[in-house]
């Protein structure tokens, strides 16, 4: 391999890597904050990817699609939360797992009902559908790179969200102790339902800008469940920046592992969560 | 009074006798013609390949009909299962059409998988099966059996093809790409096989888990490696997408990308730009010209007002089979022998033009080399004349 398409390898995994830290950031808020396992998270990777298919054809844009998907999934995060997922937080986590795993046959059936069993393919927004010459032989498709920049500026907001606001730091409070924050007088119920929404909107809207990418298909959610529960034992339960290391680590070994080791590309970030975890069982950063 | 009542006694006599006579004379034909052959069609109706299960279904009632309706004078009675193309349903419907309908034939599927699971059920029952897409390799190689019979294709089959037509251009390298699942590795492998037999070298075998679609690295890859020739399989969605990011990633104005006709059969409306002059090899081609294939074209057109496509035709010719099976035992499908011996000896004018079947029950066609024109996969040449792959470790 040589120094350049070396050079795009590592693009390419950083790529997929900041995708992926969309998704695992909303679990392991959801996780981190609230105490709940959220084994329908990928449900909502899959409702985004959905929703930017069928609003992009209503819409005939993908942009305008995304906005009325963020206002949807928002409000589908508040209203989960208010009808469900309140009732778990003094449940114990088998529970937890008994309800989140019925929503995602719920969302399955749904979407088979709703949109069918096809494969779909989502267009490329007309100004980024070109690509730019990298070497002789291959050139870079424009919206990846977009795709990668928008998903550097969220890191970025939710973590001054996160770290430097007044909402931040209830959040933080909450996921410490929640009743000595609710004793502060401060309403818990509502940062606990903004928190949760604000996790099912990263999920979605990584699914509706991934969709040209990724394309939509049945079953899209299982797999990047899986691979965020990856990303949030290795990257320590509930740490923010521990699901950023561990999202681009994550999406170099699955780059270089599909490269260099192709008849085991499905193993490889596998055999490094293992790794990590003998080393550090408790995952490479613990909280915030 | 007595003579008349003689008389009368001696007609009735006669009447009994020549009734009796009938019988007699009717038993040997009702022993062959136990009333209607029963056909049992285990078919994908719903899910992602339910216009592939129609249009075998298509197919297939349209020979029956050409055929007068019946078979060997036989009337057909159908009995269908929609298969869901889950593999893990499969036994359970193949043993109800078996057990609970006693069919005297499946036809079915399209998923490798179920198939692989009908062929099992088949076997340990004894029951004629006849395959009308799936190209699992296993199915007539280490798996076949005197009772089962495909009329599609194999996997490996287009991948042989591709790989000679490409050593005969003279290309010196190739990279080959798919999922790592069976369809895909059996596929690359063919290409593999031919391509080195004939001075090429396949520098570099890609795989990525079915079913992804996130080929960017790989893509990278291969423009790193600059091969003369890129190989890939897949189909459905994964194909649409595949193609489409090859052009997008600039790769086809270098390096040309061929495959399998399920690369570009059904998709090019979705690949658009990106698919054009695609070279691929199939049992199969928009524009092939023979007599054959136009009446059945006309045919298909005026019974169900929609264009015919490879999937019908294997439908089509799966009927054809067992036609010449129970022509052979006059319909006496008791006369299993004789039954499966015509039907393996069956020389087939398919629309697709001469199908044979070799050893392990598999098609020996023609494969031809297609070039994607506008939305159609042109004919261009045959790839490989009366193409067989050796039944591997099949003991008929």
């Amino acid at each position: 391999m040589d120094v350049y398409s070396f050079l795009i390898q590592l693009l390419n995994g950083l790529q997929y890597g900041l995708l992926l830290f969309l998704v695992a950031s909303g679990l392991t808020l959801i996780f981190g904050i609230m105490g709940i396992i959220n084994l329908a998270h990928g449900s909502f990777y899959m409702i985004g990817a959905y929703m930017a298919f069928s609003l992009a054809s209503l819409t005939g844009s993908l942009f305008m699609a995304i906005v009325v998907g963020i206002v949807l999934s928002v409000t589908l995060g508040i209203v989960l939360e208010w009808m469900l997922f309140s009732r778990l937080y003094k449940r114990d986590h088998l529970e937890q797992v008994l309800l989140t795993y019925g929503l995602i046959l719920v969302f399955e059936e749904l979407r088979s009902l709703i949109v069918g069993n096809d494969v779909h393919g989502v267009t490329v927004p007309e100004i980024f559908n070109w690509s730019i010459p990298l070497t002789a032989t291959l050139s870079y498709p424009v919206y990846r790179l977009f795709m990668s920049a928008v998903c550097i500026v969220l890191a970025v907001l939710l973590y001054l969200l996160i770290a430097k606001t007044r909402l931040g730091m209830m959040i933080r409070a909450g996921a410490s102790n929640r009743e000595m924050v609710a004793s502060l007088g401060l309403n818990i119920n509502l940062i606990y339902r903004l928190v949760f929404a604000l996790g099912v909107a990263l999920a979605a809207f990584a699914g509706m800008i991934a969709a040209p990418v990724s394309s939509v298909y049945p079953g899209m959610g299982t797999g990047v469940l899986i691979i965020c529960f990856v990303v949030v034992v290795i990257g320590g339960i509930g740490s923010i920046w521990g699901a950023l290391v561990a999202s681009l680590l994550i999406g170099l070994a699955d780059t270089f592992g599909k490269v260099l080791i192709p008849e085991a590309a499905g193993v490889v970030v596998y055999v490094l969560m293992a790794a990590i975890l003998l080393w550090r069982p408790e995952g490479l950063f613990r909280r915030v | 009074m007595k003579p008349i009542g003689s008389l009368r006694r001696i007609g009735a006599m006669t009447a009994a006798a020549m009734a009796a006579g009938a019988l007699l004379l009717a038993s040997p034909a009702l022993s062959q013609q136990q009333g209607k052959l029963k056909v049992g069609l285990m078919l994908p109706y719903t899910g992602t390949y339910a216009a592939l299960g129609n249009a075998i279904t298509n197919g297939f009632k349209l020979a029956i009909e050409e055929n007068g309706g019946k078979v060997a004078g036989r009337e057909i009675e159908y009995f269908v299962v929609d298969d869901e193309s889950d593999p893990a349903k499969a036994p359970e419907n193949a043993n109800k059409l078996i057990k609970r309908d006693n069919v005297d034939v499946m036809v079915g599927t399209v998923h490798s998988g179920v198939a692989l699971a009908m062929a099992k059920v088949a076997r340990d029952n004894n029951t004629l099966l006849i395959i009308p897409n799936a190209g699992a390799d296993d199915i007539t190689g280490p798996l076949c059996a005197a009772n089962v019979f495909r009329t599609s294709f194999s996997n490996s089959q287009m991948g042989i093809a591709m790989g000679k037509v490409m050593a005969d251009q003279k290309k010196k390298t190739a990279v080959t790409i798919t999922w790592k699942y069976a369809a895909g590795e059996e596929s690359t492998g063919g290409f593999k096989e031919t391509f080195e037999a004939g001075g090429g070298k396949v520098v570099k075998e890609l795989f990525l888990p079915f079913p992804q679609v996130e080929f960017q690295p790989l893509l990278t890859e291969i423009a790193a490696l600059k091969p003369d020739v890129v190989y890939a399989f897949f189909a459905g969605g994964g194909a649409v997408k595949f193609v489409k990011d090859y052009a997008a990633a600039g790769l086809n104005k270098t390096i040309p990308l061929v495959g399998p006709g399920f690369l570009t059969d059904g998709t090019l409306e979705a690949q658009g730009d990106a698919a054009q002059g695609m070279l691929t090899t199939l049992h199969y081609a928009d524009g092939l010209n023979n007599p054959k294939n136009n009446a059945f074209r006309a045919a298909y057109m005026k019974a169900y007002k929609s264009e015919p496509d490879v999937y019908a035709v294997q439908g089509y010719d799966a009927a054809q089979l067992l036609i010449v099976g129970m022509n052979a035992v006059k319909g006496d499908t008791g006369k299993r022998a004789e039954l499966v011996a015509a039907m393996g000896a069956a020389k087939i004018d398919s629309p697709r033009g001469s199908l044979a079947l070799n050893k392990g029950h598999n098609p020996i066609h023609d494969i031809y080399l297609r070039k994607v024109e506008g939305k159609e996969n042109k004919y261009v040449s045959v790839a490989v004349k009366n193409l067989t792959d050796p039944p591997r470790g099949c003991k008929l």
